[in-house]
């Protein structure tokens, strides 16, 4: 018996009971539609985490006192106090840091921020101008931060485009005056007048520039938040540099690193009180949490293909005993144990492989409907396609072995008698 | 053509071990027609199915054309059976959901070495066959649109397909009415006489065993009794 009538047997055998290969399908089709989907959506998701990340380049760099962390994260300001204003000009000394184009030191809090009866909690963040190149911000109406406005403290805010709508609503924001609590006991609060709002930017490298809130440093440091250590210098809670290039990125990290080290009285080789960041390290640290989800919506998709097999399975035993009498026939007129083998075999493939190509249509279809949605991307690569097929065929095999082993080793005497 | 020395087939062991045959000498000749007869528990249904190759002897030898099968292993049993024997059951065994000729063509598919049809031929041989038991115009039927006569000369249609020297009846007659029975008879005994066929047929009917050549009557694992019948042309004393 050859392969083309072995084919053409198992296909008979398949058709012979169209809703039940049918529906054993389904478990394979479900399997892998639901590892395409999922391994598409994991990708897409950390794709999508990446990339803000990644933003426009990946030359930036942040230097943080203590342990970094994340932005966005409150920090009790005593912890801020090993890195000074002063160390964040020193970077920004071209003697010093050779490869820093750009120095934005930062001291942001949360605080209550109000206009009229509308009441945010929001971080205020005190920033040079040097911020808006570095991290690529536009102004869509008003001025940003200026160096005037650094040097005289002023009572001056530039409002992200979402801040701006969740405190004004329609009303134009530009020359009202915005107050902002000052934390602590008997705080008050401070007026600022609104100079600036930025244009929308979807997508940010480690900030939120729509939901931003910024001022000057000194006025972060000085009029709002207590921004100085015990010596009365003015602290930074993180300095954000840009390196001339990506590939000078670790150059410049380690000029940084030995700057502070030797500006805090540490030695060369000791740990220091503060924290040198690139975004590649960030970069590493995300991915290996996306790829732990990814592996983890592999795995859960794969176990729906478990069971998709096990149907097949299931189903095999279920006809092998239902064509006892068949493959006793088939072993009278001289079928091998080899050819009951395939042709059951077969049937298992058949099975599998069909359900694995509805199984992508379903998948990919699946994975398109949800990047079109919105609700998050979706990456089809051909890897997970390939490894959706790679699975059901070896699926088929699997579960398709044992039935198939037990029709080719039925004795033919026994199988012609069967009932 | 079949030659067995002293066979013996034991099933079972210890207290519980049947011994099937107790020691059958037999020789069939080329051309011949044997029934084997015998109560149930005899040991005819055994003996059969030792010269259709579907079993092994416990001991003894069994020469099939010269051809040593008794030490044969499942493959090679497998081989022999396509290319020797046609089996005819009582129960007829067709596929349920394939036509007649599909069922004609499907021992072709089996057939290994030389004597393999190519597949574009196997419809024609198929038909060939198929016109031989006078079914020339039911090739698309289904078993369901057959009789039960037609469903019989089916599978003997089948069972001659890839042209074996042995066609093995078990009970042909007994899942059928006179009419039908005798229809297959006729077509089994035209087979016989104008093609050489050799048949070997397992029956209780002593009317079916009579019109044998030869009849072997089975006791316990033993031949009991031989009669030939010389009232049929071609009809000789066999046996050791």
């Amino acid at each position: 018996m050859d392969w083309l009538e072995s084919l053409n047997t198992a296909w008979h055998g398949l058709n012979a009971n169209k809703i039940r290969s049918g529906l054993t399908m389904l478990g394979v089709i479900i399997g892998v539609a639901s590892v395409i989907a999922l391994l598409s959506i994991g990708q897409g998701v950390q794709e999508s985490i990446t990339g803000s990340i990644t933003g426009a380049g990946s030359n930036l760099l942040f230097v943080a006192p203590g342990s970094f962390q994340m932005g966005g994260v409150e920090s009790p300001s005593g912890s801020a106090a090993s890195l000074t204003y002063a160390d964040a000009q020193a970077i920004a000394d071209p003697r010093n840091v050779p490869d820093a184009a750009l120095v934005a030191p930062e001291f942001g809090m949360n605080t209550q921020v109000i206009f009229g009866s509308a009441n945010l909690n929001a971080q205020v963040t005190g920033i040079t101008p040097t911020y808006q190149p570095a991290f690529g911000l536009e102004v869509a109406r008003g001025r940003f931060i200026s160096e005037s406005d650094v040097n005289s403290r002023s009572a001056v805010a530039v409002l992200g485009s979402q801040a701006a709508r969740d405190l004004f609503g329609g009303f134009d924001p530009l020359g009202q005056k915005i107050k902002v609590a000052i934390p602590g006991v008997g705080g008050g609060r401070i007026a600022l007048t609104v100079v600036g709002v930025l244009a929308p930017k979807e997508g940010s490298r480690s900030a939120d520039p729509d939901n931003a809130i910024l001022t000057p440093i000194t006025t972060a440091q000085t009029k709002i938040f207590e921004g100085r250590n015990a010596l009365g210098e003015p602290t930074v809670i993180k300095v954000n540099v840009e390196a001339v290039s990506e590939e000078r990125v670790d150059a410049a990290a380690n000029q940084i690193t030995a700057l502070l080290l030797r500006r805090h009285g540490f030695g060369p080789d000791e740990e220091g009180d503060f924290s040198v960041t690139t975004q590649a390290d960030l970069l590493a640290t995300v991915q290996q949490v996306t790829n732990i989800l990814v592996v983890f919506l592999g795995a859960i998709a794969a176990i729906s293909l478990l069971v998709g097999g096990i149907g097949i399975m299931n189903i095999m035993l279920v006809s092998v005993t239902e064509r006892t009498r068949e493959i006793g026939l088939r072993k009278a007129m001289g079928a091998r144990k080899v050819d009951i083998l395939m042709q059951f075999l077969l049937e298992a493939i058949i099975l599998s492989l069909a359900g694995g190509a509805v199984g992508i249509a379903l998948g990919v279809g699946i994975a398109l409907l949800v990047d079109k949605s919105g609700v998050t991307n979706a990456i089809i690569t051909s890897q997970s396609v390939m490894l959706a097929v790679s699975f059901s065929v070896a699926v088929g095999l699997f579960f398709g072995i044992y039935p198939a082993n037990h029709a080719a080793g039925l004795k033919p005497i026994e199988a012609l008698r069967y009932e | 053509m079949i030659a067995i020395q002293n066979m013996t087939k034991v099933y079972g062991a210890g207290e519980a071990e049947v011994h099937a045959l107790a020691g059958v000498s037999l020789e069939i000749a080329k051309g011949e027609w044997v029934a084997i007869a015998g109560p149930s528990g005899s040991g005819k249904s055994t003996l059969m199915h030792i010269i259709g190759c579907l079993d092994s002897p416990t001991s003894g030898a069994y020469s099939l054309n010269g051809v040593e099968v008794s030490g044969m292993n499942d493959t090679q049993l497998a081989a022999v059976r396509n290319r020797e024997i046609g089996f005819v059951f009582q129960s007829f065994n067709l596929l349920s959901r394939v036509d007649a000729l599909g069922q004609v063509m499907l021992p072709l598919q089996y057939q290994r070495g030389e004597k393999r049809l190519p597949r574009g031929e196997r419809a024609k041989r198929a038909r060939e066959m198929l016109e031989m038991v006078g079914l020339g115009d039911r090739t698309h039927h289904r078993p369901t649109e057959l009789s039960g006569g037609q469903q019989q000369r089916v599978a003997i249609a089948r069972a001659l397909a890839q042209q074996p020297s042995i066609l093995l009846a078990d009970e042909p007659t007994g899942n059928l009415d006179s009419k039908s029975g005798a229809d297959v008879m006729d077509i089994l005994h035209r087979l016989h006489r104008e093609q050489g066929l050799t048949v070997v047929m397992v029956t209780h009917d002593p009317k079916v065993a009579a019109q044998a050549q030869r009849a072997i009557y089975m006791q316990d694992g033993l031949i009991a009794e031989t009669q030939v019948n010389s009232a049929l042309p071609g009809a000789q004393q066999g046996g050791a």
